[in-house]
């Protein structure tokens, strides 16, 4: 597996305020990559600066090898899906669609006239005049139809239905199969997509707190519930993520257990709950905990 | 989908109970990874890994250019691991749960019986 992208040590300040921290990481060729993390954590501020749409303050970004900033060869094989993409007044859906092929190499017409009629796009009226929902299915098209070898993906599905976003859920995954590229989601709805990621970056307050693959984070908390006295017992001298209490009931949610130590756990009459990923980023962007250190 | 365990465990379990259940019967072919990532709404290459789990224990075997198809001898090999850890996962906890519960050994044996013979 090669690296698409590589950060190192990158930081980005906007006067005194530091959106993005002394992050390191990579993403490898070909997979599918959660980029997670509370409202104002970094996340779009890391994309545009991977997509060349800023510039950093300090560090290394390497896209395909190179500085994406004003490199048009690099850049011609990413596409950037944002949360509010802006579209020249008079545009109609069918002027993006159209013009979409002149930025994206892959651009792929056919697959995007079968998106249009899976979201029920109106192609010929105004955006002004179209809804939310509709203006984010343009984009989510467009990410799709594009085919572009690095896709982001952020936060495209404000005001979408359940029905089309499990419909761009099933788009991607059956595309992506067929035509396997980089693809990077940023989004909140995380039990929505969490089978779907293959790697996940969750940042918080700029930094990156975790990095790793889903197999690896699925399972990597349990929740223990029983009396507080057994609860206390069993969770002494374990790094503690989470702690909720209701009257002599505790919940406590600590790291990985062993397979002995569930067992002890049941014999002691404890009642074990999965973490899902959603609960998860949760509990590690409220604590204090430095989650990086454990893995 | 079970939240706590590898989906890729989940969906190599998932093969072979359709091989003891005779669903998947031997030498025929299993479903592509893609296929089952889209079934089950998953990454394919969490699916993959799910396959290759069984294709390294000789359970599933490749064909070059076909796809995966179930090995001979598959169901017996699987009963005979299953059975080797019935007691620890099924009757271990049936028998604390009973302890619990104030049922004895006696009454828990006469339960099991009339399970049966329904």
């Amino acid at each position: 597996m090669s690296a698409v992208v590589e950060v190192e040590g990158l930081s980005k300040r906007f006067g005194q305020l530091t959106a993005v921290d002394d992050a390191t990481f990579s993403i490898e060729e070909n997979r599918i990559y959660g980029l997670l993390g509370r409202n104002g954590a970094g996340k779009t501020t890391v994309m545009q600066l991977l997509t060349g749409q800023d510039f950093l303050s300090e560090g290394s970004i390497r896209v395909f090898g190179e500085n994406p900033v004003e490199n048009a060869r690099a850049l011609s094989r990413v596409c950037f899906v944002k949360e509010s993409q802006k579209y020249p007044d008079d545009f109609k859906p069918k002027h993006v669609l159209k013009s979409a092929p002149w930025f994206f190499p892959n651009w792929d017409a056919e697959f995007a006239e079968r998106l249009v009629a899976d979201f029920r796009l109106p192609v010929n009226r105004r955006i002004k005049k179209l809804s939310r929902g509709q203006l984010s299915a343009i984009g989510v098209i467009v990410g799709l139809a594009s085919r572009a070898p690095l896709t982001f993906f952020d936060e495209p599905y404000l005001g979408l239905d359940a029905v089309a976003r499990q419909t761009f859920y099933d788009r991607l995954l059956d595309d992506y199969a067929e035509h396997p590229r980089t693809v990077v989601l940023s989004t909140h709805l995380i039990d929505e997509v969490s089978n779907l990621l293959e790697h996940v970056i969750v940042i918080d307050e700029g930094k990156i707190i975790m990095d790793d693959s889903a197999d690896a984070l699925r399972g990597s908390a349990t929740t223990v519930v029983g009396s507080t006295a057994a609860v206390e017992q069993f969770t002494a001298g374990r790094e503690i993520l989470h702690a909720d209490r209701l009257g002599g009931l505790s919940s406590v949610t600590v790291g990985r257990l062993s397979p002995a130590e569930r067992q002890a756990a049941a014999a002691a009459g404890l009642e074990l709950a999965p973490v899902s990923l959603q609960q998860l980023v949760v509990r590690v962007t409220t604590s204090d905990t430095d989650w990086s250190q454990e893995s | 989908m079970d939240e706590s365990r590898p989906i890729f465990v989940q969906i190599a379990e998932g093969i072979e109970n359709d091989i003891l259940a005779g669903t998947l019967a031997e030498e025929t072919q299993v479903p592509s990874t893609n296929e089952f990532a889209a079934f089950y709404r998953i990454n394919p290459a969490t699916a993959g890994k799910g396959v290759n789990l069984l294709v390294e224990s000789g359970i599933l075997y490749k064909k070059r250019g076909i796809g995966m198809f179930v090995a001979e001898g598959a169901r017996d090999r699987l009963m005979a691991g299953r059975r080797e850890t019935f007691q620890s996962e099924y009757v271990r906890p049936l028998v604390a749960e009973a302890a619990k519960l104030g049922i004895t050994s006696a009454q828990l044996t006469d339960m099991i019986t009339r399970e049966g013979a329904e």
